[in-house]
């Protein structure tokens, strides 16, 4: 009964969903305020259902009913309890379905927190959010149905993909998911901004806090994405460039530089256009990653099984919504009324040279991604553009833009002064040399260009925090009274140097990677090897029985050049029957933020074991960077301003109390 | 019933949150962007005060957003007195909408793509129900038995000839070789191992299936089966005469009654040598053997073509040695009419015919069926 429920649950989500597409919109057209509110109950409705087939899946998996197609082909009864729960997304059925969930809990939100939004407005909102929640639906339950049955269930499963079992499947995907389609919810505000006709300052203003949200989710999940692909994959790499993880980096492009520009349109109403195609452009590209992930394109880890039906059906969704959002614009666009001017020079100007940077940059990772897709089937030719065209394409792009970003904050609206700028950044410029020729001394000329990059990541921290220094007036003025200007300081002021610290801390990780040491050696019990300082001896190799895999694990000992004893490392190799698959188990000991990392090659016939062994410098960073942007992120989101119901309590004016959120 | 009763219930859920917001009275809720325009005034004044936008730039800015504001403001008063009550007839639209549309489509969307009638299957509902299940349901619950506990030699043998019957080869060789890991080795393991081997390699005895009954020979020479195997192995080498001698040792030996003197009889006869004199005469046709036979039952298509080609290359052979055989004659001409080989069958239609060529009966014979099989002209 459970997986029936599921599937009728997910069949009336789709009933609900062709109603809120349609309704809302007759009614903000209309200005009916029955059918406008229609958006709200159906959204959150719509929701329930959703959450309520995601559940009846998870309880299938949990129960190990091998009676759902789905639960056979992709889980295994011995599986452990974490996995079984992981496991619901860890295919694709399972995946598109957490896509949708997610696709109807932004609905849901814009529902029942967006009381400070124009009726209209919300209702096209909603509107649009159903045709993409509907589109998708259809393609779950014509060509990807995760509640299809078997009339006679198989005693066993056929396990999950012994890659995918591990806690990163937990961590992973839900956060990419909250990320990618969050930037639906900008979609769906810029295409009813173009459907009212109708854009503003407010506009950008409303449509922020759910960027910055999906923003916050993106930068994480790509990053825990890149640690997972990190200790899993045995080889101590943390970003291939591989197409998948560029589909991702893509949004995430597009998304930061809607953030920027989205500031622009709110303190300006300038940057209007732009901003709405950004928008668009944030979310096609989301689509444009799925499409290519899920269509058998590209074959990945993340791409579990291909079915030619299903990239036909996804490149249908992606012409009608993207074909038909940029039709929209082209059409809409010359209406809206352009706003303010601005001299080069100024906090406006800043955020215009991001958004040419980051643009750019996301155009090259389109073209790094797609062109030898298209040159594969137009001329049957196989290329490969690697990471020496991104490294050399990306870096010279990121390079000013780093330069640059501390000037942003510091530099006024309207008419900015960029030598006084420079001037009160002079100490930042100062840390950074300093950071230069420290690296220099410690590191000696291996490698010409990496000191440079560390010192710009200490630059721009330094330029971070001259940005809050400034503000609150520390050095300058008696504690109490930089005590009370923090506090005041608008939250997002905090976000933005928060979140800039963290991309630094990223470069400095990413930079130091160039004096990572490796040594692959085969080793006997009783040997050892030095790394870095570190001495590991292998102690014993034994094998273990794990509850749906035989492992094969060394012991090592780690002591540092003292002598003392610092660390035990277990690296292993499993073997997962089920699926006739090894997995390679890396271990990893972290000092401070660099690790040691340690994975396991073939056992020769004398006894001796392959292993690779590597010293990662400040390896720990890059993650670090990025869950410190996502805290800037929080910050920013936490600014009153930008919360539902934005004015004070003190100006409440007309507006009714029942119209206040509940806060 | 309590299935569809359920279902009732969520398509009433899913009517309420269209019919709900229907029933409501009253003008439409929500905020107007006159609030952010106001509250961006007063942003100003605090950039202002915090020395982060100079006064003439504020000024400005202020005349901006105040102008927005009033703007703002202005089109808000408009919409309010423009406003006119909606149709009702649209509302009922919506109605019919909940009330009808919405649960048919949902229904029939389901009934066309759903199994109402299948009950959900956990796991813990399955086993209570396991006794009753197929040979394969039980071969997953003894795999999974000694997945925990791998050092269960019975369950291996067990296992070992039921993956054999079911034609998982390679299963049955590594549970073989798990079982002689365990319970250490004897002639007859070993041998078992060897014959999984070959079936694993569509009856091919490979170098470690032979090493494997070289080992079981050691431990004990009256294995027959290995010693039959190392035959097969020979045979397979091109060594003829070597398979021969093998089999004819055998067949010297040979206990009164023993089950397996016909097939190593025959085996004798298709590499061409005459069984020992005390045996009874062989059949003048030998078809495969009977581990040919089983071998092909769990081959691929073109692993079973090439057997067969290997069987009449055999013949073939033994015909071009010993020419006197009417049926093998026949049999070589059909073969190679089977496979689509036109122009062999017309060589070996001429070499059969000189043959027979001073036994008028015999001639006569196989020219009737070089002729009802169309090989000529």
């Amino acid at each position: 009964m459970i997986p029936e429920l599921g599937h009728f649950a997910l069949v009336l989500a789709l009933a609900l969903g062709v109603v809120q597409a349609i309704g809302p919109l007759i009614g903000a057209h209309y200005r009916d305020a029955a059918l406008m509110r229609m958006a709200d109950s159906t959204a959150l409705m719509q929701f329930v259902f959703v959450a309520l087939s995601f559940a009846a899946l998870t309880v299938c998996y949990v129960t190990s009913d091998f009676s759902v197609v789905n639960v056979y082909e992709n889980s295994h009864s011995a599986m452990p309890l974490i996995y079984k729960y992981t496991s619901v997304w860890g295919n694709h059925e399972g995946s598109m379905l957490l896509w949708v969930l997610i696709l109807a809990l932004f609905g849901a939100a814009v529902a029942a927190f967006g009381g400070n939004l124009p009726a209209t407005l919300k209702a096209n909102v909603l509107a649009v959010q159903s045709w993409i929640a509907c589109a998708f639906y259809v393609f779950i339950l014509l060509t990807s149905n995760p509640f299809l049955r078997l009339a006679e269930a198989p005693l066993e499963g056929r396990d999950l993909n012994p890659i995918l079992q591990d806690i990163g499947l937990a961590i992973h995907p839900p956060l990419l998911y909250l990320g990618y389609v969050g930037f639906s919810i900008s979609f769906s505000f810029a295409v009813a901004a173009l459907i009212e006709g109708r854009i503003d300052a407010a506009w950008a203003r409303w449509v922020r806090p759910w960027t910055l949200a999906a923003w916050m989710f993106l930068t994480v999940g790509i990053s825990m994405g890149s640690y997972w692909a990190y200790y899993e994959l045995g080889w101590g790499g943390f970003w291939f460039w591989d197409p998948v993880e560029n589909s991702s980096l893509m949004p995430w492009l597009a998304g930061t530089a809607l953030l920027h520009s989205a500031v622009v349109m709110e303190k300006r109403n300038a940057l209007k256009i732009w901003t709405l195609l950004l928008a668009i452009l944030a979310f096609s590209l989301s689509l444009l990653g799925t499409f290519l992930v899920r269509s058998g394109v590209l074959t990945s880890v993340h791409t579990f099984a291909t079915d030619p039906s299903r990239g036909v059906f996804i490149l249908a969704i992606l012409v009608f919504f993207i074909g038909g959002a940029l039709a929209l614009f082209a059409w809409r666009a010359p209406l809206l009324k352009q706003g303010g001017l601005f001299a080069p020079v100024s906090r406006e100007g800043a955020l215009v040279f991001n958004n040419l940077f980051l643009t750019t940059a996301c155009l090259t990772v389109f073209v790094g991604t797609l062109y030898p897709l298209a040159l594969e089937s137009v001329t049957g030719e196989k290329i490969s553009v690697g990471p020496p065209f991104f490294n050399l394409t990306f870096a010279p792009l990121f390079i000013p833009l780093l330069f640059a970003m501390p000037f942003g904050p510091l530099l006024a609206w309207k008419r900015g002064d960029v030598l006084g700028v420079a001037q009160r950044l002079m100490a930042a410029f100062a840390v950074g040399i300093v950071a230069i020729a420290v690296t220099f001394v410690i590191k000696g000329g291996q490698s010409v260009l990496a000191p440079f990059g560390i010192g710009l990541g200490v630059y721009v921290i330094g330029g971070a925090l001259i940005d809050l220094i400034e503000r609150t007036g520390l050095f300058r003025l008696p504690l109490a009274t930089v005590r009370s200007r923090a506090a005041g300081l608008p939250r997002s002021v905090w976000g933005t140097a928060v979140a800039h610290i963290g991309i630094a801390m990223s470069l400095i990780g990413i930079v130091a990677q160039v004096w990572a040491d490796e040594r692959i050696v085969s080793l006997k019990p009783q040997q050892t090897v030095s790394i870095a300082g570190y001495t590991l001896s292998f102690d014993r190799l034994t094998q273990r029985t794990g509850p749906n895999f035989r492992e094969q694990a060394a012991k090592f000992t780690v002591r540092n050049s003292g002598g003392t004893v610092v660390g035990i490392m277990d690296p292993s190799k499993r073997t997962f029957p089920a699926r006739a698959t090894t997995t390679t188990e890396a271990s990893l000991l972290t000092r401070g933020t660099s690790q040691l990392y340690l994975s396991l090659g073939d056992a020769n016939d004398d006894g001796s074991v392959a292993v690779r062994l590597y010293h990662k410098p400040l390896v720990l960073l890059i993650w670090l960077g990025s869950v410190v942007m996502m805290l800037g992120g929080g910050l920013s989101l936490s600014d009153r301003r930008l919360r539902v119901g934005a004015p004070k309590p003190a100006k409440k004016t007309a507006a009714k109390p029942a119209l206040q959120p509940a806060e | 019933m309590t299935l569809w009763f359920v279902f009732a219930l969520m398509t009433a859920a899913a009517m309420f949150a269209v019919l709900w917001p229907l029933s409501r009275r009253g003008p439409e809720a929500g905020g107007s962007d006159v609030a952010v325009y106001r509250d961006q005034l007063d942003e100003i004044g605090r950039d202002r005060a915090a020395g982060l936008i100079g006064a003439a730039e504020a000024e400005a800015a202020q005349v901006e957003v105040s102008r927005r504001l009033i703007a703002a403001a202005d089109a808000a008063e408009a919409t309010t007195a423009g406003r006119i009550e909606p149709p009702v007839w649209r509302r009922r639209a919506a109605v019919v909408v909940a009330f009808l549309l919405l649960p048919a489509g949902a229904t029939l969307l389901y009934l066309t793509i759903g199994s109402p009638q299948l009950p959900g299957e956990p796991l813990a509902s399955r086993e209570r129900v396991a006794q009753n299940s197929s040979i394969a349901n039980l071969v997953t619950q003894a795999e999974a038995h000694l997945e925990r506990n791998p050092g269960d030699a019975r369950g291996y043998e067990v296992l070992a000839p039921i993956y054999l019957r079911m034609g998982r080869f390679t299963d049955a060789a590594n549970a073989r070789r798990r079982i002689l890991a365990i319970s250490g080795e004897t002639a007859e393991r070993q041998t078992d191992l060897g014959e999984a081997l070959t079936a694993a390699n569509n009856g091919i005895v490979t170098d470690e299936a032979k090493a494997a009954f070289e080992r079981a020979l050691v431990l004990d020479a009256g294995d027959v089966r290995a010693r039959f195997f190392t035959g097969i192995a020979a045979e397979q080498d091109g060594k003829r005469e070597q398979a021969a001698a093998i089999w004819r040792g055998m067949l010297e030996k040979a206990p009164p009654g023993a089950p397996w003197v016909e097939t190593v009889q025959q085996s004798m006869a298709r590499v061409g040598a005459t069984p020992p004199a005390a045996a009874p005469a062989v059949a003048a046709a030998p078809g495969p053997s009977a581990d040919d036979v089983k071998a092909s039952a769990g081959m691929s298509e073109a692993d079973r073509d090439e057997m067969i080609r290997g069987m009449v290359a055999r013949l073939a052979d033994r015909l071009k040695e010993n020419g006197d055989d009417i049926e093998g004659w026949q049999r070589l001409l059909r073969a190679y009419m089977v496979m689509g080989d036109r122009d062999k069958a017309t060589a070996a239609a001429a070499d059969a015919r000189r043959a027979f060529a001073s036994d008028p009966d015999k001639l006569r014979r196989i020219d009737d069926a070089i002729k009802s099989m169309g090989i000529d002209g």
